[in-house]
């Protein structure tokens, strides 16, 4: 088994839209939305869902203001601000227990937060592990993990090849937990100055793991020059560049109707995306296996 | 004036928004920008600061004195994101765990835990032709964004015009920057996927009790959806952005939609005015002379 996870660095350069592509092409393989905060591959893949489970995680102080002699140690011990007027902000509140511990009257528990769902479905094109966290919930990271846990356990179970995650934007939390252990990573990134600014945080931060990256440029006739110092940029850190994709509103179109552009139009992009997936492929096969195997 | 940016979906225009309503205001106000997506920083790109000044943004971690240990474990009980263990005669800590809230050493009975600052990110101030301008960047393999955008929070001047680029998503980070300001801007574009982090956004914006309004960018690709909803909800758009090759080529090359195409410029400033009504709050205008 093999995991793909697809990253960007910036948003909305494309990364849900080709996830849904290789979700129509890839034979064996299970797809994992670890973009949990904002997900959004289901618009594409329309699941019924199989199980949903609840997602408990991370606890927030809360103080019964019967016993409270309001002595305002709390207070002064909470580093993140969230104890105002004797009561504990669970949106500030990051779980350390702190004011628990040193409160003289031992009147401030911990209180564990349903923190969102997450869910095993079907699709047209096989299983689907995907999230919802809670409106402004913490602990992206934590349920990133839970989705990645099970999309191996199901990849095992029914013995798919691979293991296909749509990641998040960005580089911190939610991101290292999609990307660490991973096989591939496939860097979507756009012919922006600040495409290729993400870009680069992101190339450094799979460097920093460990994990090995391949760059898909998307809309790259939006800016051909700087297309081609993506390209060569990559070629000097050894980075392969998988394919290079132009702006087609096709690919908006087959959203708009729930599908994938490579399912909507045999035209256009769909042959650069099928290549592409060919590339992803190949490259796949020549990355050891981790320990996802095991 | 606290004013933010954000959005849900990643890459809808949020920088595009914040940087150009920052260059519009700031003949009438004085304007702020703070960039705090740390972890993907973009607003320098268009501002193209002077940078002034530099602080390296660090979570106190603790050292634990081995002399003075008894190996007691309360340390590793307290800790509640599993930073410290307590081996027979070892004290490990894992400082990419670690929150910093402190607890550890304060309750440690020996007084054998100190803390140390571990950078994980910076803060850079400075200006960039009459916008005061300050972002903050997440450390390549750090995980914890917020810290980093609490600091550039702290610069924010209660006087200006301060307008926040927020990161996308729904989750702390976005929490840590929305907190306190007085409206929030959401960008979306009109497709399923802007439609559904939208709507998202919305309820977060909700949750932390502050007012919002749209900005609609690319308009002319997707479905009508975008408008329906905000029509059934009572959400004012307040700016509307066409999908135009001109505005997609001068954004890939870090240019000012408001320099290359001045006739934007009145339109953010209605925007800010329509901002100004909706939210209530009354912005002195700028009595500086001239220009820096």
């Amino acid at each position: 088994m093999k995991e793909l996870v697809v990253l960007s660095g910036k948003g909305g350069t494309g990364k849900t839209s080709l996830v849904g592509c290789f979700a129509a092409l890839a034979r064996s393989k299970v797809l994992a939305d670890c973009d949990v905060d904002a997900a959004d591959l289901h618009l594409l893949l329309r699941p019924s869902v199989r199980d949903k489970t609840e997602f408990w995680s991370g606890h927030a102080a809360s103080i019964d203001r019967e016993a409270c002699t309001r002595c305002g140690l709390c207070e002064s011990v909470c580093r993140f601000d969230a104890v105002k007027d004797f009561t504990v902000d669970p949106l500030a509140c990051e779980g350390c227990g702190f004011c628990v511990r040193v409160c003289p009257e031992r009147c401030i528990v911990m209180k564990e937060r349903m923190a969102g769902h997450w869910f095993v479905s079907d699709t047209r094109h096989g299983p689907l592990v995907h999230a919802q966290l809670g409106i402004a919930e913490e602990n992206s990271g934590k349920l990133v993990t839970v989705v990645r846990n099970q999309a191996r356990v199901i990849a095992k179970k029914e013995n798919l090849a691979h293991i296909i995650i749509d990641g998040p934007p960005g580089i911190g939390c939610p991101v290292i937990s999609s990307l660490s252990g991973v096989n591939l990573a496939l860097l979507v990134t756009e012919p922006t100055l600040s495409g290729m600014h993400d870009l680069d945080r992101v190339l450094d931060l799979c460097r920093h793991f460990d994990v090995p990256a391949m760059v898909c440029i998307n809309k790259y006739n939006v800016n051909e020059e700087n297309s081609r110092r993506i390209v060569e940029q990559c070629g000097a850190r050894g980075i392969e560049i998988a394919a290079q994709i132009p702006f087609d509103k096709s690919i908006i179109e087959a959203l708009v109707r729930g599908l994938a552009v490579v399912e909507y139009s045999p035209n256009g992009v769909t042959g650069l995306i099928n290549a592409l997936w060919e590339n992803v492929l190949k490259r796949l096969e020549t990355e050891e296996a981790t320990h996802a195997d095991l | 004036m606290v004013l933010s940016v954000a959005s849900g979906k990643g890459g809808t225009g949020k920088t595009l928004v914040a940087t150009n309503l920052a260059l519009s205001l700031k003949d009438r106000f004085r304007v702020q920008l703070l960039d705090c997506d740390v972890e993907e920083p973009n607003a320098h790109i268009f501002l193209k600061p002077e940078v002034t000044g530099r602080a390296a943004v660090c979570i106190p971690v603790p050292v634990v004195d081995e002399e003075k240990c008894t190996h007691c474990r309360l340390c590793a009980e307290v800790c509640a994101y599993r930073a410290i263990a307590v081996l027979t005669n070892r004290v490990l800590v894992f400082p990419q765990l670690c929150h910093g809230c402190g607890a550890c050493a304060y309750l440690c009975p020996e007084h054998a835990i100190a803390e140390q600052g571990k950078e994980i990110g910076v803060v850079e101030w400075g200006h960039s032709d009459g916008v005061d301008f300050v972002h903050g960047r997440l450390s390549v393999g750090e995980a914890m964004a917020p810290p980093v955008i609490r600091m550039v929070k702290q610069r924010i001047d209660p006087d200006k015009v301060a307008i926040i680029d927020v990161s996308p998503g729904t989750s702390c980070p976005v929490v840590e920057s929305l907190r306190g300001s007085d409206f929030c801007l959401l960008v979306t574009e009109p497709t399923p996927f802007g439609l559904n982090d939208l709507v998202l956004a919305v309820e977060v914006a909700r949750k932390l009790s502050i007012p919002c309004g749209v900005v609609v960018n690319r308009a002319g690709v997707g479905d009508g959806k975008v408008e329906e909803y905000c029509a059934r909800e009572s959400i004012p758009i307040l700016l509307t952005i066409p999908l135009d090759t001109r505005i997609a080529g001068l954004y890939s090359r870090g240019q000012p939609l408001v320099e290359g195409m001045p006739e934007w410029r009145p339109r953010f400033l209605d925007m800010f005015d329509a901002i100004l009504d909706r939210s209530g709050v009354r912005v002195k205008p700028a009595t500086r002379s001239g220009q820096a």
